[in-house]
């Protein structure tokens, strides 16, 4: 029967291993993940489908608003100022629901990444989901990871040249696709389709195709790891996101080290022996290359292919799974005491185990519990009120609006029959998309009535202005108070505007100047 | 400069400077900045051919490539008077009545006039086309020669009392300082300005406006309410160009001021005015 302690042991090696040696300029050193297998790739797998779906998809939801709007689930309509999401429609001024959703998505961030550690990094960033994706590609047509290495170490031959062309040509068709897809949220998506391909599109799709295009194939295609590494601000922030009760994918050497290639000999000679048997499994399927057993790296982004890639071969060795697993420092470090023995000798795994060979039951584990702690009650309750503010306000938010702008130059017109005129300029903002008619009024200012330049209204202290859907109308109104009745040199007055149907109404508060002379 | 000198502890050459025992270790830049730096020295050489750059005696090296920044000026001018140049088009065939029906042409005529009254007229007649003392203010519906805006068209392509221009509007009042005597001027004036409601000494009024119905009806008729015909003013209104009030009146009986505006159809030509019309007639007092 097979020694059960010799696992095969991978030729992997850590990318930053030498850090200590590492030259500023180094040419990059590849690296050829292993494809993993596990409870976490499946839920990568899932998180993949989810995030690319929503991505590609989305454009193509339609949504019924009236032959007024588009139709479009959701778009971002930069022409004519417009953004719509479902049933939301925003106007440029009401862009602090946007500014409201990212700081939520910053303290949702926080939030995420002080409990599970870097799982924005590991399962949902962009970049890791379109690296995983164009590695998919990668081994379906070079094979894993040893047939890469011996293809990218081989000579040029043909059949090097008609792998590599096809790769490449399979992801800049993804990258395409990428591009592609973006432009669709910022047009009707059925309408923009056909003129990409018939070559009537803008020419500002077709750059922003080329620039999405290029940056997809060369981050995910090319560069990968290293645009965390080198590019992306996260890793260097979560440092301060991250506490001794965070998640982190760990290496428990308290029950790994010493590691051994050959545990049974080990065991015979008396010396101390861990679980760890040095595999480099966990290397191997690391598609940031590093090594884990190292320790916590900036390098890490949490994807925990190197827990499924450890418990296979734990489950093989028939140990305990959780040789490298989910653990937050705190549970760490009670263990690594346990191990050590208070930390007076190097670590010594039989301390963690009972006679039988079992863990003992000093050993920490997570618990849910440890989500629940102050930092997370402040981040939660943040997040929670910013979003009950933004959705309050969305509910009662106006959508018939009323601003007024007092001509400055002249403040007054003195007319013929002594009577005192101001000029307003009055912009009424129907923001659904439906025409409405709305009652303009003034209230105050005695005796004074209004008329609108450029229309037959007859002067008086209301109106019924028709305004198209989903548009603003601006007028300009002449208010005239005749002089006998003109109290002070600024008198306030009031401008309503009123939705009968809707119940919808707004108010401007206006200043009405006359000269000193006419009191 | 002699041997190559390696350093013991980073196993690096140095370059030979030695200061105090100090070497200087020779690591050469990395190649790919190597690189960047010779193309932007190549890509600066490249430059100064393609583009004006070298200064000469009179003036620079004009650059292969041709370019020169007064051209897109002038592109970008040629192609701004292009895009007005339908709307300019219409403004310059159709008639006023016509400009003011079309809505769009309408916004575009108040907008090119409002650019060209920045231009030639807030001098006199303010920013805000609120006049001063002596100049009408432009926002009212009192009129010297009418508000309609064929009228005031006429106005601005003429002029007032504009001497090279034989189609001026004309017209002076007599200095009556030298026909009556100044106890007449105070009595008329007294009756004028109390023809809009503010009166001092009521027994002026009576030989006031026996002397205002002898001298002053011609042209400001027998209700004071002016004549357009001749620019002769309404004096029963609130609006007084020379100011209101009794002494203001004196002043301008005993030796009338006369304003004058240039006529501008020779300098702005007939589109420009037109403009200049439409948006005079839009500022609110417009017939």
């Amino acid at each position: 029967m097979l020694d059960k302690t010799q696992m095969e042991r991978l030729e992997a090696k850590a990318v930053n291993s030498a850090k200590t040696q590492q030259p500023l300029y180094a040419p990059r050193k590849k690296v050829f993940p292993k494809r993993a297998s596990g409870s976490f790739r499946r839920f990568k797998w899932l998180v993949m489908a989810i995030t690319l779906g929503i991505y590609y998809l989305t454009p193509w939801l339609r949504w019924d608003r009236g032959p007024f709007a588009p139709d479009q689930a959701v778009l971002i309509d930069l022409a004519n100022r417009r953004f719509y999401f479902f049933f939301i429609e925003i106007w440029p001024q009401e862009f602090y629901y946007v500014a409201g959703l990212l700081i939520m998505a910053g303290i949702g961030l926080f939030l995420i990444t002080s409990t599970v550690g870097r799982a924005w990094c590991g399962y949902t960033c962009p970049q890791t989901v379109w690296v995983d994706l164009f590695l998919v590609v990668e081994r379906a047509i070079e094979g894993d990871r040893n047939a890469r290495m011996k293809l990218d170490a081989g000579p040029w031959t043909a059949r090097k040249l008609v792998l590599r062309v096809s790769k490449h040509a399979i992801w800049l068709v993804i990258a395409v696709a990428t591009g592609g897809a973006w432009i669709f949220y910022f047009a009707d998506a059925p309408t923009l389709i056909s003129e990409v391909f018939t070559g009537t599109a803008a020419p500002v799709a077709y750059v922003t195709i080329a620039v999405l295009t290029a940056t997809t194939y060369t981050f995910g295609g090319l560069m990968r790891e290293q645009v965390c590494t080198y590019m992306c601000p996260w890793p260097r922030i979560q440092a301060a996101m991250l506490d001794e009760n965070s998640l982190t994918v760990t290496y428990n050497d308290w029950r790994g080290e010493p590691r051994s290639r050959h545990a049974k000999k080990a065991h015979a000679a008396g010396q101390r022996v861990g679980d760890c048997v040095d595999c480099n499994a966990c290397v191997a399927v690391c598609p940031m290359g590093i090594d884990i057993r190292d320790g916590q790296q900036l390098e890490c982004i949490t994807c925990a292919l190197c827990i499924d890639a450890c418990d296979g071969v734990m489950d093989k060795l028939g140990k305990e799974r959780g040789l490298i697993s989910y653990a937050t420092l705190f549970h760490y470090n009670a263990n690594m005491m346990l191990a050590t023995a208070g930390g007076s000798s190097s670590i010594n795994p039989s301390l963690v185990r009972t006679a039988v060979g079992t863990f003992c039951d000093q050993v920490a584990y997570f618990h849910i519990r440890k989500i629940f702690r102050p930092r997370t009650y402040v981040y939660m309750g943040l997040w929670s009120l910013i979003g009950l503010g933004l959705l309050y306000s969305l509910l009662t938010r106006d959508r018939l609006e009323l601003n007024v702008l007092h001509d400055r130059n002249p403040q007054f017109v003195t007319l013929s029959d002594g009577s005192i005129r101001n000029g307003y300029t009055v912009k009424l903002l129907n923001m659904i998309p439906e025409p409405r008619t709305i009652i303009v009024a003034m209230q105050g200012l005695q005796g004074a009535e209004m008329s609108v330049v450029g229309s037959d209204l007859p002067a008086d202290r209301f109106f019924g202005i028709a305004v198209e859907p989903d548009r603003l109308k601006m007028l300009k109104v002449f208010v005239r108070q005749p002089a006998g009745e003109v109290r002070h040199a600024a008198q306030t007055f009031k401008f309503r505007v009123e939705d009968k149907a809707n119940f919808e109404s707004d108010e401007y508060t206006a200043t009405f100047n006359a000269p000193e002379i006419a009191r | 400069m002699s041997d190559e000198h390696i350093d013991e502890v980073s196993g690096i050459s140095t370059t030979g400077h030695e200061w105090d025992g100090i070497r200087e270790l020779n690591n050469p830049l990395p190649r790919w900045w190597v690189i960047t730096f010779y193309i932007t020295v190549g890509w600066a050489v490249a430059y100064t051919i393609a583009y004006p750059a070298w200064p000469m005696l009179s003036s620079a090296t004009k650059g292969v490539l041709g370019y020169s920044s007064r051209n897109d000026v002038k592109n970008e001018l040629a192609a701004a008077e292009a895009a007005k140049g339908k709307y300019a088009a219409a403004v310059e065939s159709k008639s006023l009545s016509e400009i003011a029906s079309d809505y769009a042409l309408r916004e575009f005529a108040v907008a090119a006039g409002g650019a060209a009254f920045k231009v030639n007229c807030t001098q006199c007649h303010g920013s805000g086309a609120q006049g001063s003392k002596g100049f009408p203010n432009l926002n009212d519906d009192d009129w010297l020669w009418g508000g309609t805006a064929e009228q005031i068209q006429q106005t601005i392509a003429h002029g007032i009392r504009f001497a090279s221009d034989p189609d001026t509007r004309l017209s002076e009042m007599s200095a009556f300082g030298d026909i009556i005597t100044a106890d007449q001027i105070a009595q008329v004036s007294a009756y004028v300005a109390s023809l809009s409601g503010k009166v001092r000494d009521a027994t002026l009024l009576q030989p006031g406006a026996k002397i205002f119905a002898e001298n002053c009806v011609s042209c400001h008729g027998d209700k004071a309410k002016g004549n357009r015909e001749l620019g002769a003013p309404d004096l029963t209104d609130a609006i007084w160009l020379y100011g209101s009030g009794e002494t203001a009146v004196a002043v301008q009986v005993r030796a009338p001021k006369h304003g004058v505006m240039p006529a501008w159809i020779g300098r702005l030509g007939e589109t420009k005015v037109k403009e200049l019309a439409v948006y005079v007639h839009s500022l609110g007092g417009g017939e």
